[in-house]
């Protein structure tokens, strides 16, 4: 079926353009144009081609940053993505139960990233957290504010918490577009319950999980404000991630050109890891 | 007057439709016939103005509505799927087109009740559609299309999702309904069974292209070429490929005698292609060719038999009234009656066709009377 | 394979039925002889579905037992009845190729490699799938897909049975044809009792031996198409069988006189006197016109040259009466009926009567 043409739909586009254009394109131009330049204040600049570039790219601390923001980012996808397709499943497909389950797995979804962080920021402590003090008392010594894997748990444990839910409302989305008869064939050509997921279950969910991961792995990279909440970056730099960096070095040091460069590459690196992923998924679609 | 001048469509780079003229007068009652994909969608489309053609000019009473956005267009259509509004009462579904336009609430009122009588869903006009069976919904889509009062009313394959007796009964009652309106009327279906009923005039299409338009029933008897007669023949039309020299067609090495039309052809090799109705068990009177044949599959309808053939590796299917018991596997003889030949030409083109008046045919009642 | 024994069955959707008008399926009790064809026909809401859905383990019957050769199967679930089933929309499993799809139920019931490739290699034989067996099914045409789900079934030798809801639905008209006769093929070939519903008379009549044909959940005849055609039980099966369906009008009959538009009938056979709705049925195929007033005065309001043969719709005393007449066959116009008397029935509340020879 092909689609309506009509060349005034682009009309009806034009007012969000023009407001994406205002709250993206230009402060981007804006970044881009510190990232080439540098002041000794009183607003003089001076053009600087790609020096902050390679000085970011050759810096030990970026290379640290990233190092931890990429295995923070798999953690949480290893952790979320099976943990929802799982939630998901377990689901029951209709009835009151189903509205039950549906609400309670919205609930996380709907509060804010600082509240979320305050919140396990004092569940967690070792002194009056519920966690924290459990964890003690069952003699796993548990303290993120000293520990670096402690505190690297509790940014997994808070993310996990906070957007497995959204994972399991694709996937269960997904599912329910499943055909009852897909389900009794399979069931009458003797298909284990594996089999069922493997073949019926998971191809149908392949463009949810898709957007899923994408959806992830996009947020999860831009992680800032369950560390900050937590350590702002610590102990020491262990959950110092990308966004956290980048805030260190633009307000804390007050190094614009240097923070800027960081933000471009950020920008770049989602955005590559991003089409590769989609181009990769669809083509199989294809062939 | 609707008319389509050498109306051709591309997406991406499928030719959807290819060089399409045709000619709908007012009131007038035209079938698009053509298996799935063959364009009947995407013409309807071009007609309905949602989609733009590539080439070619589309006029309604002399005037071109090429890039005339569909609103603005007085045109009413219906498709396979049942669409109605969920939320809204049948009353308010047949009575939406004329609120849009405005028109005072007691004309509304007359109108929807009319309609609603036509389609006999009076008693159900304060329910919702969601609670109506599949015939009833679709009743109520074409109510809602009738008193559009629409100058053009296109129906994609209506009656394709409901109930084989159902489709029969509006079947017979459509052409009646919208002949009354004087609108140009325009009805897709994949069925030949369906076009011969509903009479009126035929496009036959496949593969994006018309390859004839004409009276219904002249387009079955006489189709222009190969395709279109395939198109219009369900079950199959039976192939045979025969060579003429002289006043004989021959096949398999045997040879039967023409006469009239078929005896002026140039000698060479055609196609000929015989109605499964005319593919004769018992030999008729008169000249016939008779073939062995090996017989594949049997279905009988209780009124009718379907016998489906094998013979130098052609499958044939021949359609005799009556029950006609013969087992899987058993040989049989089936008569080619030359009076009933459509004859085409190597490039697919009909050179000969039976006349009306010529044909053999069986007595209904006594064929049937013959078991029981 | 096995006979399929239906013991007093009958199903409602209420936990507590109060009487017959709850009953979605209303009692039925029969024996489907092992290997046979069989059609459920009847209109949508008529029970069939509900039916084949008692057979195929999906719903429990509220009466009655369901019987596979001499295994009582009634609380079996699906899977645990070793039949197959075609469904209305085709369902096969996109990521796999059309070998691997008809592999399946194989590889899932541990059936040796060797033998499933054989088997696999047979079907795609005898489905004409040859040069698509190794392509991913996703892409396959609508009929190639219910070819392969029929497949699935036909794969396992010892399926109890096959059943269709509706396989057609989504088929083009001339591949119905192919796809019609090559179920039949398969059916002589392979011998699968084999269960079939649809609410499209001739799919019913084609396909199966015996034809059972349901309204209001009731099944109201059991019969080859020939016996349906013939003489229908209810005036429903002389209506839905048959298009036309037959002619049913009233009338009076008195020993072996009929009366009817003013003018008399002799009847082959003598009925005993009936109160309530008389009516007798005749198939438009057994009327004649006639154009010297011999029969019964008909107004001819429409006549449909669908090619095959001429339908016209008339109206005898008000009522519609239809004449089905062979191509090219004169119409008059002032014309009037002839019915051949032996092919007439006789329906006392709308149930035929056989009347004494």
């Amino acid at each position: 079926m092909n689609k309506v043409q009509n060349n005034k739909a682009w009309f009806m586009v034009l007012p969000v353009l023009v407001i994406v254009a205002l709250n993206a394109v230009v402060p981007l131009m804006t970044v881009v144009n510190y990232s080439v330049q540098d002041t000794f204040g009183n607003n003089v600049f001076f053009f600087e081609g790609t020096r902050w570039f390679s000085e970011v790219l050759a810096s030990e601390r970026f290379h640290g940053a990233l190092g931890r923001q990429f295995s923070l980012t798999a953690t949480i996808l290893a952790i979320e993505i099976p943990l929802g397709v799982a939630i998901a499943l377990a689901m029951p497909r209709s009835g009151f139960w189903a509205s039950v389950c549906l609400v309670l797995m919205a609930l996380p979804l709907l509060i804010p990233w600082n509240v979320v962080g305050a919140m396990w920021n004092i569940y967690a402590l070792p002194d009056i957290g519920l966690l924290g003090y459990g964890l003690n008392w069952l003699g796993i010594s548990y303290d993120y504010t000293q520990q670096p894997l402690a505190a690297w748990f509790t940014v997994i444990l808070m993310d996990v918490w906070h957007w497995t839910s959204l994972v399991v409302l694709l996937a269960y989305a997904g599912l329910q577009s499943i055909d009852e008869n897909y389900y009794r064939a399979a069931q009458i050509d003797g298909a284990s319950r594996w089999a069922v997921f493997r073949y019926i279950q998971l191809p149908k969910m392949k463009h949810v999980l898709t957007i899923a991961i994408l959806l992830r792995f996009m947020d999860s990279f831009m992680i800032y404000t369950e560390p900050f909440v937590l350590t702002g970056g610590g102990p020491g730099n262990s959950t110092t991630v990308l966004s956290i960096d980048l805030v260190k070095a633009a307000l804390g040091e007050f190094n614009l050109g240097i923070a800027s460069a960081m933000s471009i590459i950020y920008f770049l690196m989602t955005l590559l890891v991003c089409w590769l992923f989609y181009t990769i998924t669809m083509q199989g679609e294809k062939s | 007057m609707l008319e389509l001048m050498n109306v051709s469509k591309r997406v991406g780079n499928q030719d959807h439709i290819r060089d399409v003229s045709l000619r709908f007068d007012k009131g007038s009652l035209n079938v698009l016939l053509g298996p799935t994909l063959s364009g009947k969608t995407s013409l309807m489309r071009l007609m309905a103005g949602l989609d733009k053609p590539t080439s070619g000019d589309i006029h309604f009473n002399g005037e071109s509505v090429v890039g005339m956005p569909v609103q603005k267009r007085n045109v009413a259509m219906v498709y396979q799927q049942f669409i109605n509004y969920p939320a809204m009462s049948v009353y308010e579904n047949i009575a939406s087109p004329m609120r849009v336009a405005g028109v005072d609430g007691e004309t509304i009122d007359r109108k929807v009740r009319e309609a609603a009588a036509l389609m006999k869903l009076s008693e159900f006009l304060d329910r919702t559609p969601l609670n109506l069976s599949g015939g009833q919904q679709q009743r109520t889509a074409l109510a809602r299309a009738l008193v559009k009062g629409a100058d053009l009313v296109l129906l994609d394959e209506p009656l394709a999702n409901l109930d084989y007796k159902l489709r029969e009964e509006l079947r017979v009652e459509l052409p009646k309904i919208f002949a009354e309106t004087g609108a140009v009327f325009v009805y897709a279906t994949t069925e030949p069974h369906e076009a011969l009923l509903l009479g009126g005039k035929t496009a036959a299409l496949s593969e994006g292209r018309v390859s004839q338009f004409g009276s219904t029933i002249d387009v079955y008897n006489r189709p222009a070429d190969l395709i279109t007669a395939q198109t219009f023949s369900d079950p199959p039309m039976n192939i045979v490929p025969m060579t003429k020299s002289g006043a004989a067609f021959a096949f398999g090495g045997v040879s039967v005698a023409v006469s009239g039309e078929l005896a002026g052809l140039a000698d060479g090799a055609y196609k000929v292609a015989i109605r499964p109705h005319h593919l004769m068990l018992h030999a008729p009177s008169g000249e016939t060719l008779a073939q062995e044949t090996r017989v594949s599959t049997t279905e009988i309808t209780g009124s009718e038999s379907f016998i489906h053939v094998e013979t130098e590796g052609l499958r044939w299917v021949a359609l005799t009234h009556g029950v006609h018991r013969v087992e899987v596997g058993d040989k049989v003889p089936v008569y080619l009656d030359p009076r009933s030949f459509f004859v085409f030409d190597q490039q697919d083109r009909l050179v000969a066709a039976p006349s009306q008046d010529g044909l053999p045919h069986e007595d209904l009642a006594s064929a049937s009377a013959g078991h029981g | 394979m096995a006979q399929i024994t239906l013991d007093k069955l009958a199903h409602s959707y209420f936990p507590n039925p109060q009487g017959e008008a709850d009953f979605a399926l209303k009692e039925i009790d029969y024996v489907w002889e092992d290997g046979g064809a069989y059609a459920l026909l009847g209109p949508s809401g008529c029970g069939k579905t509900t039916l084949l859905n008692i057979i195929s383990g999906l719903l429990v019957p509220s009466r009655g037992r369901i019987l596979f050769g001499e295994e009582d199967v009634t609380q079996y679930a699906p899977e645990q009845r070793n039949i197959a089933q075609v469904f209305q929309f085709p369902v096969i499993y996109d990521t796999m190729t059309v070998a691997q799809n008809l592999a399946f139920p194989l590889v899932n019931r541990k059936v040796p490699r060797d033998e499933i490739d054989k088997r696999v290699a047979d079907m795609i034989k005898v489905l004409d799938l040859g040069d698509k067996a190794n392509r991913k099914a996703q892409g396959l045409t609508a009929d190639e897909k219910q070819k392969i789900s029929l497949g699935r079934g036909l794969v396992r030798y010892d399926v109890n049975a096959i059943l269709f809801d509706e396989p057609l639905t989504v088929i083009d008209p001339h591949l119905k044809w192919q796809l019609r006769t090559k179920l039949k093929e398969l059916h002589h070939e392979f011998g699968h009792t084999m269960i079939y519903v649809t609410h499209d008379q001739t799919e019913a009549l084609t396909f199966a031996d015996k034809v059972v044909v349901m309204y209001e959940g009731e099944v109201v005849q059991i019969g080859t198409p020939e016996e349906l055609f013939d003489e229908p039980a209810h005036t429903f099966v002389g209506y839905f069988i048959g298009s036309p369906g037959m002619n049913v009008v009233p009338c009076s009959v008195a020993g072996d006189r009929l009366q009817l538009g003013g003018q008399e009938i002799a009847l082959p056979r003598r009925y005993a006197p009936l109160e309530g709705q008389v009516e007798m049925g005749v198939r438009p195929e057994f009327v004649k016109l006639s154009a010297n007033g011999e029969g019964i005065p008909v107004s001819i309001s429409t006549v449909e040259d669908i090619g095959r043969f001429k339908i016209v719709r008339a109206l005898l005393e008000g009522r519609s009466f239809n004449a089905v007449l062979p191509e090219g066959a004169e119409i008059p116009a002032e014309a009037s009926a002839v019915i051949d008397p032996t092919r007439i029935g006789i329906y006392h509340d709308s149930h035929l009567v056989r009347g004494e020879a």
